[in-house]
């Protein structure tokens, strides 16, 4: 189907429709009885199908070697101040959006049968937040994005706080508030731009930066690469903000683990990408080695801790941290290479520590424990499992012609461009993450069973295999097939690299033309910084 | 000499009002069906409301510039209108469940409706005076209504020692202002020496008394306990109507007199942050949820004094005066909204006596009455700001006004008040949704009444969360503002 037919098929508005159909779904589920549950969940399960279908219909959408926005939707919302209801896509929020679908349908299969109490507000809270999810990643609107970045809140706070485990509350008012803190701040930061700008549009603000109509000075583009940066660095979860992050994580049900760690903390480094690089690039320019700095630690610390977790559950959760600090190290290398890395490891890790997530919650299903130490020798009682989970860690940690290996190859190919030293640090979490994934696999799967709880449990179900099956592919597709996803980002990350060269700061050796330029302040890191901008 | 026909319309509503209350009052010894004292009050708030449509069309003073009537004033009488209309509405169940009389208590919210109606179009200082004094009696007599109840009384005595100790504030202002400019009349204090000390001096007793009135902090210490002892549903009328009214008149002031803005600016700043953080610290150890609400309307009056200090940080911007009144305007109209809807809620869930307000109550709730649970979140979450709510609208129009007169520090301070806030405000949906009932805790069934004020406010709440384009153009327009 060429973009031609697709947007005449759908009148024009592909892009509302992908948004708002769950919320549709949602509303033909409160029409339904709470107590017929099998139709509950059969109905959701067809609605999440249906959008993952109509998310697909995006990718034709999105031509090959374009870097620009495609099926824009541009429509005004509100007069004072001008505010309108735009959306576009191009090749690094089209697989984000893919992904959300993806695994939305996915964890509506994985609580097919571990959801007793309120079936139907736990679906309908499933299907809205994917409405906010892929909100988020298709607005080209300041406000817009906010406004469902800070909706997709409520459906993840209930997920948390009313079918989570033993601290859910405390779980999932700590997400909301660390969220809510980060993200009142980027409020902030959005009317300041706007006061200065006059639009929320963000292709018309790039513009402006591009054309030298708008100069922010050097302190106002700080604060304000501050006000974002933070509000997405608390999303990723970048060190030192990830203590909500594993709080959150064990205390969510799975299909809330999977969505959180699968999609919500990319809404993160995407707000990084989209947001953060191109519009205040010196300001990001200027940091961009502290960021890696935090990043690396990120790595190191979270694979570190994930080594030493009794918690199964916990230790999913912090590698989550360590694979996120490779895709903030890889955005913030600043080079196409890397940012095509991090792009690519954002999806990654999304299907595989999404599926890590649901074989965890497979696990607890049974047993009812995250523990390690209550597990051991489960290979014998449930062989297909442990297949599937040596499966997934196996691409978690890196396996060539798996889907992890090409994200963190990526990343540290750009960085060793940039830093050799980056790249010697944050290659040790990968090594570190074969210690701890395979060695907490050895305990839960090899050797004796101890427990004689673990003696007769029952294998993968039908339901399961073919969750588990599905992932597989896809991560097996993606290991090998990685060029189908990375030809159609490449150009939209060198978009984004292109846009952080402002006409007049392209002779990077030549003397600056004002004093009062943002690159004026190159002292102290001047000559490493020059790098980074002349590229 | 009878004043001219345009004069009479302009303070019609007032009139519908007082004539109304005074015909309840007549009628009570004959009527003695509590459901149709009900509907003549009922159709008296409305008869108000609609007349207030006039002065919007045909605008201009009235009696000599005692009054103003404009779609400022407009705006403000279609709100404490709506707010009656909404009270009486919810009420009529209460006073019957409390054995209360209803005609009196009718009459005396339509009285305090008039009063406010005269503050905000007031264009004279003793005029304002005699809408502040007909809101504040009557609210008084409201605040003592369950006499039965030793918090009634505590909560009226309190409201009454406090309020008219803030009137004279407001009173002794308005004289040393006269005295220094010569006349009450605000049109005419333009001309007066902005420097003179004895004019400032009324214009800090005249922010004292409205502060009063607004709850602002350092003036704040009343407001719990009277809106705890208080009957519910005056706690709404309360904590929607005079506020707004209050707010209105300082807002008449500070865009009328010049030498109100340069010298308030600061006193504004200080108490718009001192507000926010004495409301939303108060309110993060309540158990009460009407001593919650209670500090969470100090705090949103914090965020409404924002705004307060964009408008006074114009120096004669007009652009950045209409953008602050026009961001005071939609959250007083947002909150008034909320603020009805979540204390309608409470007043039913009370249960006889009003016994049930503890947090703990209201557990379960989300599992025992959805509809109410639901109801109550989405007007806690509008007070959060999260967005597809008014509130968050108003919000957003505040931070916009704040950062558009550079005031990015006061928005900085707002922001973090908001996760305050946030904290407990998602408490009481923790408690809703994610605790099991206590035990003996039965159905409460909510009457039609209630269900059509609660249909009301939730539907303006989403939809002026979603649409605010024709409030904010009307509330932006050129010339909305004072006539100028």
């Amino acid at each position: 189907m060429t973009p031609a037919t697709l947007h005449f098929v759908s009148g024009g508005h592909l892009l509302t429709v992908v948004i708002f159909f769950p919320a549709l779904g949602a509303l033909a589920l409160l029409i339904l009885r709470s107590e017929d549950h099998e139709w509950i969940r059969r109905v959701s399960f067809t609605v999440a199908a249906a959008e993952f279908v109509l998310s697909l219909l995006l990718i034709p959408g999105v031509p090959l070697g374009s870097g620009t926005y495609h099926l824009e939707e541009f429509h005004p919302w509100i007069a004072s101040p001008p505010i309108q209801y735009h959306l576009g896509v191009d090749g690094i929020s089209l697989f984000l959006v893919i992904l959300t679908t993806f695994l939305t349908p996915i964890s509506i299969l994985a609580s097919w049968t571990s959801i007793h109490a309120r079936v139907k507000e736990f679906f309908v809270m499933l299907l809205l937040l994917e409405v906010g999810i892929v909100g988020v990643f298709l607005s080209l609107n300041l406000f817009l994005f906010f406004l469902f970045w800070e909706v997709m809140l409520i459906p993840m706070y209930f997920l948390i706080g009313i079918w989570g485990h033993e601290r859910r509350i405390y779980a999932a008012v700590k997400f909301v508030l660390y969220t809510m803190a980060g993200s009142i701040l980027m409020l902030v930061g959005i009317l300041w731009l706007y006061n200065a700008t006059g639009t929320f549009d963000l292709p018309t603000i790039q513009q402006m930066l591009q054309g030298g109509l708008l100069a922010l000075s050097p302190r106002a583009e700080t604060l304000l690469f501050l006000a974002f940066f933070v509000a997405f660095a608390i999303k990723v979860p970048l060190f030192p903000f990830h203590t909500w992050l594993p709080d959150a994580h064990v205390e969510a049900p799975t299909a809330g683990s999977v969505i959180l760690a699968g999609v919500l903390l990319k809404m993160g480094t995407y707000g990084m990408i989209r947001f953060c690089l191109p519009l205040f690039p010196d300001a990001s320019r200027r940091y961009a080695p502290a960021i890696a700095v935090l990043a690396i630690i990120g790595i190191i610390y979270g694979a570190l801790v994930a080594l030493v977790q009794p918690n199964l559950k916990k230790l999913v959760a912090y590698s989550s941290v360590s694979h996120l600090g490779f895709v903030v190290l890889g955005i913030f290398a600043l080079q196409n290479i890397s940012m095509q890395g991090a792009v690519f490891q954002m999806l990654a890790h999304g299907i595989s520590t999404g599926a890590l997530f649901l074989l965890v919650g497979m696990l607890y299903d049974r047993r009812h424990t995250f523990e390690i130490d209550d597990y051991g020798g489960l290979a014998t009682p449930m062989p297909r499992l442990a297949a599937f989970f040596l499966f997934v860690a196996l691409s978690s940690l890196g396996l060539p012609m798996l889907n992890g290996f090409v994200g963190e190859y990526l990343v540290l190919l750009g960085t060793y461009q940039v830093h050799w030293k980056w790249t010697a640090w944050a290659a040790t979490g990968v090594i570190l993450s074969a210690c701890y994934l395979l060695w907490s696999y050895q305990r839960v799967f090899f050797g004796e069973v101890t427990n004689d709880k673990n003696r007769a449990l029952a294998d993968a179900s039908a339901r399961e295999r073919w969750i588990l099956a599905s992932m597989a592919v896809v991560i097996l597709w993606m290991g090998i097939g990685s060029p189908f996803f990375t030809r159609r980002f490449a150009t939209s990350c060198q978009t984004v690299l292109d846009q952080m060269q402002r006409p007049w700061a392209y002779e990077a050796a030549a003397p600056r033309p004002t004093a009062a330029g943002p690159h004026a302040s190159s002292s102290a890191l001047g000559s490493s910084l020059e790098r980074f901008g002349s590229r | 000499m009878s004043p001219p026909v345009e004069d009479i319309l302009r303070v019609m509503p007032e009139l519908i009002f007082c004539g109304f209350g005074v015909l309840l009052m007549l009628l009570q010894p004959f009527l003695r069906e509590r459901n149709g004292m009900a509907f003549l009050a009922l159709c008296g708030a409305g008869l108000g409301t609609l007349a207030s449509i006039f002065p919007l069309v045909n605008a201009g003073s009235a009696f000599g510039e005692l009054i103003r009537a404009d779609g400022f004033s407009g705006f403000f009488h279609l709100l404490v209108g709506l707010v009656a209309f909404l009270v009486i509405l919810a009420s009529a169940p209460y006073l019957e469940r409390e054995r209360l009389a209803p005609a009196e208590f009718y009459a005396l919210v339509l009285f305090a409706t008039a009063g406010m109606g005269v503050l905000a179009s007031a264009q004279e200082l003793l005029t304002a005076f005699i809408g502040l004094e007909m809101s504040s009696i009557s609210s008084y007599v409201l605040a003592g209504y369950r006499r039965e109840s030793l918090k009634a009384g505590e909560s009226a005595m309190k409201y009454f020692l406090l309020g008219s100790f803030a009137t004279a504030f407001f009173l002794y202002g308005i004289a040393l202002v006269y005295g220094a400019t010569g006349t009450t009349r605000l049109s005419q204090m333009s001309a007066a020496d902005p420097g003179g000390i004895l004019l400032r001096l009324g214009l800090a007793l005249i922010l004292i008394g409205l502060g009063f009135k607004v709850a602002a902090a350092p003036f704040q210490v009343w407001t719990p306990d009277v809106y705890e002892g208080a009957p519910t549903p005056v706690t709404a009328l309360f904590s929607a109507g005079p506020k707004a009214a209050a707010f209105a008149l300082l807002l008449r002031i500070f865009s009328t007199v010049p030498a109100a803005n340069e010298f308030w600016f600061w006193a504004f700043w200080i108490l718009a942050a001192l507000t926010m953080f004495v409301g939303n610290l108060g309110a993060l150890v309540q158990t009460n949820v009407k001593r919650m609400l209670a500090y969470s309307s100090i705090a949103h009056a914090g965020y409404i004094l924002v705004a307060f200090c964009a408008v006074a940080f114009t120096r004669g911007d007009d652009e950045r005066l209409t953008a602050g009144v026009a961001a005071v305007l939609y959250y007083l109209l947002a909150y008034a909204l909320v603020k009805l809807g979540a204390f309608t809620v409470v007043s039913h869930l009370g249960g006889a006596g009003e016994k049930r307000l503890d947090l703990n109550d209201y557990a379960g709730l989300g599992q025992r009455q959805p509809v109410a649970a639901a109801a109550l979140s989405l007007y806690l979450l509008s007070l959060l700001g999260l967005p597809v709510t008014a509130g968050f609208l108003g919000k957003f129009y505040i931070f916009k006004a704040a950062i558009h007169s550079n005031l990015i520090w006061l928005a900085v301070l707002m922001a973090i008040n908001s996760v305050i806030g946030a904290y407990y405000y998602l408490r009481l949906i923790v408690i809703m949704y994610m605790r099991d009932s206590q035990p003996g805790v039965d159905r409460i069934p909510f009457p039609a009444s209630v269900n059509l004020v609660l249909m009301i406010t939730a539907f303006g709440t989403i939809y002026f969360g979603l649409f605010p384009n024709f409030l904010i153009g009307f509330t932006s327009h050129p010339g909305f503002i004072l006539g100028r």
